[in-house]
């Protein structure tokens, strides 16, 4: 599938708020613990993110949105990432630039 | 199917922002618990609801609605219902909550204001200037209109005098004790949840009662590192504390955040978490409104769910005035 990139989306998403997705070493341990058992949140979305792939971000906002901000993932991640802060900003992001709201 | 996700976080952004409240209730329904208390206004202590008890039967109308409306031709309409929210509030068109149902919601705040007092607590409450904390919107990304709430809270503390706010649900603790003070930067509020308070507070203990099985909230336990108190407070109750599968910070999450935009997906991860509390056995009891309703839900009748309020209540032999 072909996709455009967007160099500039991480310094986008970060004009929205906090967002410390380079720190994820990709160990999986977030998906592993996740109730709901998403497995594109967090660290596949980030890395969309990360990459400048918007229109994956975009195709992925409903599991962006059905995070549960429960944190269990935040408790094992070894990295510290803030997992749900990143998501909450991942949100301000989609709410503007998707959804034309007011952030 | 889902309504659109654009339309539900445009009502609620525009409620919060219009109306001072995601899902606005008749001012009544807001400060109705504390009617024949007694209960001085305002004062340097505070006991602070956020509305989220009584918001939660019509928060289940609201989840109930967009079951509905998402399988129907109608939520084709749901951007047309966003404009019109805008002049008109369309949440008051699903209806008033039964009068039962908006009598249940005073229980938990009667319940804690009668634990504080016969701990020795001096405290006023704030009545209609009581608002809404804007938690929804905050887990949403709606920092703007959050942002708006926040100093519209500041202002109604600061106008009646508050140093210390003792809140009820974790919820609204999250948003006064951490967000706010991230939002705010003169915001000056020190913020105890009402589990805390008591259990700062040596009590005897009473006769045992039996077991009990805790769901810890997620917003207490792991945000807000509200851990000990409520077993502290169960174990001062005369209650054996059963622990589930997954507790404490590593409770497992009763689904409802999910349940404004993806309410099936909330009821499954509800479900998923009845199925550890029930292996656990006993009567299940919760300190968050959010897990009590959609834990209830799920459960559908086969586990037995309580507030934590009202379990040390009844331990503590203390009565639970009806209104009026």
């Amino acid at each position: 599938m072909s996709t455009v990139v967007s160099p500039e989306l991480a310094e986008r998403v970060r004009e929205a708020g906090a967002f410390d997705a380079e720190a994820c070493m990709n160990c999986g341990v977030c998906t592993a613990t996740c109730p709901l058992g998403l497995d594109v949140l967090p660290r596949r979305v980030f890395r969309y993110v990360m990459l400048g792939l918007e229109d994956r971000v975009r195709d992925e906002s409903e599991t962006v949105y059905s995070c549960l901000l429960c944190r269990l993932c935040e408790e094992s991640c070894p990295a510290g990432v803030h997992i749900a802060e990143n998501v909450r900003t991942l949100r301000r992001h989609l709410n503007r630039s998707l959804y034309g709201l007011e952030v | 199917m889902a309504l659109p996700t654009g339309d539900v976080l445009g009502i609620l952004a525009d409620n919060l922002r219009l109306r001072g409240s995601v899902l606005p209730l008749p001012s009544s329904d807001a400060t109705r618990w504390a009617e024949d208390l007694g209960l001085d206004r305002g004062g340097a202590t505070v006991l602070y609801t956020g509305q989220m008890y009584q918001l939660m039967p019509y928060i289940e109308r609201l989840v109930a609605a967009e079951r509905r409306l998402g399988d129907s031709p109608l939520a084709r309409f749901s951007g047309l219902g966003r404009r019109l929210n805008r002049v008109v509030n369309v949440s008051a068109f699903l209806g008033r909550p039964s009068r039962r149902e908006r009598e249940e919601a005073t229980r938990v705040p009667r319940a804690v204001a009668a634990l504080l007092r016969d701990a020795g607590v001096r405290f006023g409450i704030l009545y209609e200037d009581d608002l809404y904390s804007g938690a929804l919107a905050y887990d949403l990304g709606l920092d703007a209109v959050v942002a708006t709430q926040a100093r519209r809270v500041q202002e109604r503390l600061r106008g009646n005098g508050v140093r210390l706010a003792i809140t009820i649900d974790p919820h609204t603790t999250h948003m006064l004790r951490t967000v706010y003070p991230q939002v705010l930067p003169d915001w000056d509020v020190e913020v105890k949840s009402y589990l805390e308070v008591l259990a700062e507070r040596e009590r005897a203990s009473v006769p045992v009662h039996g077991e009990v099985v805790l769901h810890d909230s997620c917003m207490l336990a792991r945000a807000e590192g509200v851990v000990e108190e409520p077993r502290r407070l169960l174990a001062g109750a005369g209650f054996a504390v059963c622990e589930p599968e997954q507790s404490g910070r590593l409770t497992w999450c009763c689904g409802g955040p999910a349940e404004a935009l993806y309410p099936e997906q909330a009821l499954e991860q509800a479900r998923r978490r009845v199925e550890q509390l029930r292996a656990a056995g006993g009567v299940c009891v919760t300190a968050c409104p959010i897990c009590l309703v959609n834990l209830e839900k799920a459960a559908d009748g086969t586990v037995t769910f309580r507030d934590l309020s009202e379990v040390l209540l009844e331990a503590r032999e203390l009565e639970l005035q009806p209104i009026g």
